[in-house]
């Protein structure tokens, strides 16, 4: 009998052709914390998903040995009969309902068919929130009540009622500062005291190096390396060369024939705070500037503000108590809203390009000319029509978006060519300051080259251009100087010459020691 | 490039229509062409002029993602402040007429300051309008009927423009029937210029030709049945003249543009620098103004106004946009949809009473196609 309570072999999963997983390997030892570590979109939380079953078995290949046998899960609820329990990034709960409601979800404690026991349940509950820590909390109070933290807790309670064997933590800490962070690891270990082993996801190596009893590494689908604590370096150096230590090849075009020129766009002293808590601080006292022809990136993990950032400064989309100060050319100008700073010249590709960036019932001609509509394509409120196609023409043509016709609705497009669309709607406004927020988000190869073509074209043509990535081979590969944000404020600047992924990731956890 | 470009007509854009006719075709055979005479024609648009009306402004509405339930309750209210007005304190027309227009623009500017300002969910907020407008004009009213109402008044919804009679036939009808086709022609023209000077697709010319014939055909029966009877319609007049404009501000203006775009995309329509609250300010209070509009239509129709007037008229205007092509989830329908949908709801019911249907089973054949209507839309677009 091996001393193994999970044992993932040789775990393939695709995605219409593309590997997510290639042949990847985790091995998890009884009652220990086993950290997975890997820069966004290297498979960490696919992997996690084929062993939840929320990928049934079948869809992928490799086996699942989890406590000796072979396991088969075709939902969640298989793995959960087994006690195998994963709590997501994004919190399960439903805010409204009671505490104890909230830690059997799902799991209802019932006396007969269907009827809820109301005195087990909440005498059980109670019992739960003593193992995380919580055994002052009234059960009956709406879990929205409580801060994150303790939310988070009670994901874990949640767990615990289900029995427990195999707790898996995705991001636990994402949301949490520092003293709620630290109070989350210890409960973790008061759990591994009691022998529930546990897999744990996170960026912040600190907390890994301190809580963790092996690493496993994974890098564009892979399996890199696994590190044991006692035999291993556990140092967060050692863990970031293992995550970023990948070849750069030509997957970005050069730039040339670019003369970069004044500062054209000036943010400082920028503070925002989140937009239902105004006790809340999302960006401190961020500075940047941006010249003409000039591509600059904000690295960062995700929820370090970046994107926070960019659409508190584009029209106050973001946040509230926003104070700072923008110059566009020199002079300051309010940017009260978003049509006002579109006004300014300014555009801002969103993050999330069907949520936020395109009308996807509506064809692809009216998706480029929704945002310069009024400016460019109008006279006295009414539309100048045969501009609009003219111009949609042009733009589908000088992008290359891959279409029938103009008249196709975006939704039926590829995400490569839809977000081609997005970029196309923002270059028609004619701003000098563009900012694409994860502007290769999802797309394939050969889209990505065109669009950092595009990227630099614009440059070409005197605009400033910011570039938000969670890919930091892609911030490299295409910026000629970037900011490095964590938690909400500038970790670090660095120019062309000294852009290294280690040096970025450092940046972030020197930020991140100095904060703790 | 210089090959020809050459596009075909869709037909699911003419659906609608083609069921139109369809629905007219057989009632005229159901009740032996009874629905053809010059009089009921004229009833069918005198009995529909407020319906449509109101679809007009439901579309906008409509586009959004959202209805709005007051209307019935509105046109009430409106109609009672006439009926008050001019009965009981002798106000002048154009005043009785004027104070209507500002009320049902408070109503509306009342919902759209809830709706925008404060993000009261429209639902919520139009079946408060709907209650209170109607309890309003109980009120008002003090639930008695107030009449009769003068015959310069009653002239907007039972009145005819001049007529130069030749024999039978109303020779004012053929001239503007004359005049609308050539207009049609001209349009027609007007567009292949423009297509072929920015080297667009045209359609092949047979395909425009039998369209056009089609749509002046039509125009043709229609107002030669009108020249048979008493000469053109008061209320078509109106009626033609609000779509015309809510078609044009639909299709070609910057507004109308931007409540398409908050209906398919409210998000994006904000980040792309709509003010999406204003927009939804605008659509509610543009409703309330044409709540008024079919609330003065009503009354002058009916030549008096009731606590009861204008009951489910919301419900005829919903179903009028939803049969005309809308989508229930916003940023999908047309002006001419509408009114379509409209003249198809119209023409069942004109139809039935006088094949002698009951009123009952005429809600249930109403429902039937509602439903009918909009389940084939979904689920012919679900297949392609």
């Amino acid at each position: 009998m091996s001393d193994y309570i999970l044992e993932m072999n040789h775990i393939t999963k695709e995605f219409s052709g593309v590997k997510a997983l290639d042949d990847v390997n985790l091995k998890v030892k009884k009652g220990e914390v086993h950290a997975l570590c890997g820069e966004n979109g290297a498979g960490k939380s696919t992997l996690m998903n084929v062993l939840s079953g929320v990928y049934p078995y079948g869809t992928y290949s490799g086996d699942i040995v989890y406590k000796g046998e072979i396991g088969k899960f075709h939902k969640i609820k298989d793995s959960e009969a087994k006690g195998i329990v994963i709590i997501h990034q994004e919190l399960a709960l439903s805010p409204h309902l009671s505490v104890a409601e909230n830690v059997f979800l799902g799991n209802e404690q019932c006396s007969g068919k269907g009827v809820i026991d109301w005195t087990r349940t909440r005498a059980k509950a109670a019992e739960m929130l003593a193992k995380v820590g919580l055994e002052n909390e009234d059960v009956n109070v709406p879990v929205n009540s409580l801060g994150v933290g303790k939310q988070q807790l009670i994901e874990i309670a949640k767990a615990m009622a289900k029995d427990v064997e195999l707790l898996i933590l995705d991001e636990p800490t994402a949301a949490l500062n520092d003293e709620e962070s630290a109070k989350l690891l210890e409960i973790m270990l008061e759990l591994k005291k009691q022998g529930v082993t546990m897999i744990i996801i996170s960026h912040k190596l600190n907390e890994i190096s301190y809580v963790a009893d092996a690493i496993t590494v994974i890098r564009d689908g892979h399996t890199i390396e696994t590190l044991t604590k006692g035999v291993d370096d556990f140092s967060e150096d050692r863990i970031i060369k293992g995550m970023v230590g990948r070849e750069m090849t030509n997957r970005y075009p050069i730039r040339e024939g670019v003369t970069i020129g004044d500062t054209i766009f000036e943010v400082s002293n920028w503070n925002v705070y989140h937009p239902e808590d105004p006790e809340r601080q999302v960006l401190k006292d961020v500075n940047i500037q941006v010249k003409a022809g000039e591509v600059v990136g904000l690295a960062g993990l995700m929820g370090a503000g970046r994107t926070e950032f960019a659409m508190s400064v584009f029209g106050k989309s973001y946040g509230q108590k926003i104070s700072g100060t923008v110059r566009l050319n020199g002079k300051e100008v309010d940017l009260k809203d978003v049509r006002t700073a579109i006004d300014n010249k300014l555009a801002y590709v969103s993050e999330d390009r069907k949520g936020n960036g395109l009308v996807l019932i509506d064809d692809i001609k009216r998706n480029m000319t929704m945002a310069a509509l009024r400016n460019f394509f109008s006279k006295n409120g009414v539309v100048d029509a045969n501009e609009e196609i003219v111009k949609a023409e042009e733009y589908k043509k000088l992008i290359n978006v891959k279409a029938n016709s103009i008249d196709q609705t975006v939704g039926s497009l590829s995400g490569g060519n839809q977000q081609k669309v997005v970029l196309a709607k923002w270059m028609l406004t004619q701003p000098d300051v563009l900012i694409l927020d994860e502007p290769t988000r999802g797309i394939d190869v050969g889209a990505k080259y065109e669009i950092y073509c595009v990227i630099n074209d614009l440059a070409k043509a005197g605009k400033a251009v910011i570039i938000i990535s969670s890919e930091m081979p892609e911030i490299i590969g295409t910026c000629d100087r970037l900011y490095v944000i964590n938690e909400g404020h500038i970790a670090g600047e660095l120019a062309k010459e000294e852009m290294t992924q280690e040096k970025i990731m450092g940046c972030i956890m020197a930020d991140n020691r100095k904060g703790a | 490039m210089d090959k020809k470009k050459v596009v075909n007509i869709d037909m699911r854009q003419y659906g609608m229509v083609l069921a139109l006719i369809a629905v007219y075709v057989i009632f005229a055979i159901l009740t032996g062409g009874k629905n053809l005479s010059p009089a009921n024609i004229n009833n069918l648009i005198m009995q529909n002029g407020y319906i449509v009306i109101l679809a007009v402004g439901m579309l906008l509405c409509v586009l959004t993602g959202n209805v709005d339930l007051g209307v019935g309750s509105i046109v009430a209210t409106c109609g009672a402040v006439i009926g008050i007005g001019m009965v009981d304190y002798g106000w002048n027309m154009w005043i009785a007429i004027i104070a209507a227009l500002i009320v049902g623009l408070l109503c509306g500017m009342f919902a759209g300051f809830f709706i925008s300002k404060l993000g009261i969910p429209p639902f919520i907020v139009t079946l408060a309008t709907m209650l209170m407008g109607r309890g309003l004009t109980y009120v008002l009213l003090q639930a008695q009927t107030k009449g009769p109402l003068p015959n310069n008044f009653v002239y907007i919804g039972a009145g005819f423009l001049p007529t130069i009679k030749v024999g039978n036939v109303d020779l004012i009808c053929l001239i503007v029937a004359a005049v609308i086709s050539v207009l049609i022609v001209m349009a027609e023209l007007k567009s292949i210029a423009t297509k072929k000077k920015y080297g667009f697709a045209t359609n092949p010319a047979w395909q425009l030709i039998v369209k056009n014939a089609i749509i002046i055909g039509i125009v043709w029966f229609f107002f030669y049945k009108l020249a048979c009877y008493s000469g053109i319609p008061f209320v078509l007049v109106l009626m033609a003249l609000l779509v015309g404009l809510y078609h044009f501000i639909t299709t070609k203006t910057v507004a109308g543009r931007q409540i398409y775009a908050l209906g398919g995309n409210a998000k994006a329509a904000k980040l792309s620098g709509i003010n999406t609250e204003r927009v939804f300010f605008w659509v509610y209070t543009n409703m309330g103004i044409l709540c008024a509009v079919a609330g003065i239509v009503l009354s002058a129709r009916n030549a008096s106004a009731t606590p009861k007037a204008g009951d489910q008229f919301e419900m005829d205007a919903i179903a009028s946009c939803y049969i005309g092509g809308a989508a229930t989830s916003g940023g999908i329908g047309t002006i001419i949809g509408a009114v379509v949908g409209a003249f198809i709801m119209g023409i069942l019911n004109n139809g039935m009473s006088l094949y002698g249907f009951s009123t009952d089973l005429q809600k249930i054949v109403k429902g039937a196609v509602l439903l009918g209507a909009v389940t084939i839309d979904l689920v012919s677009k679900r297949k392609k």
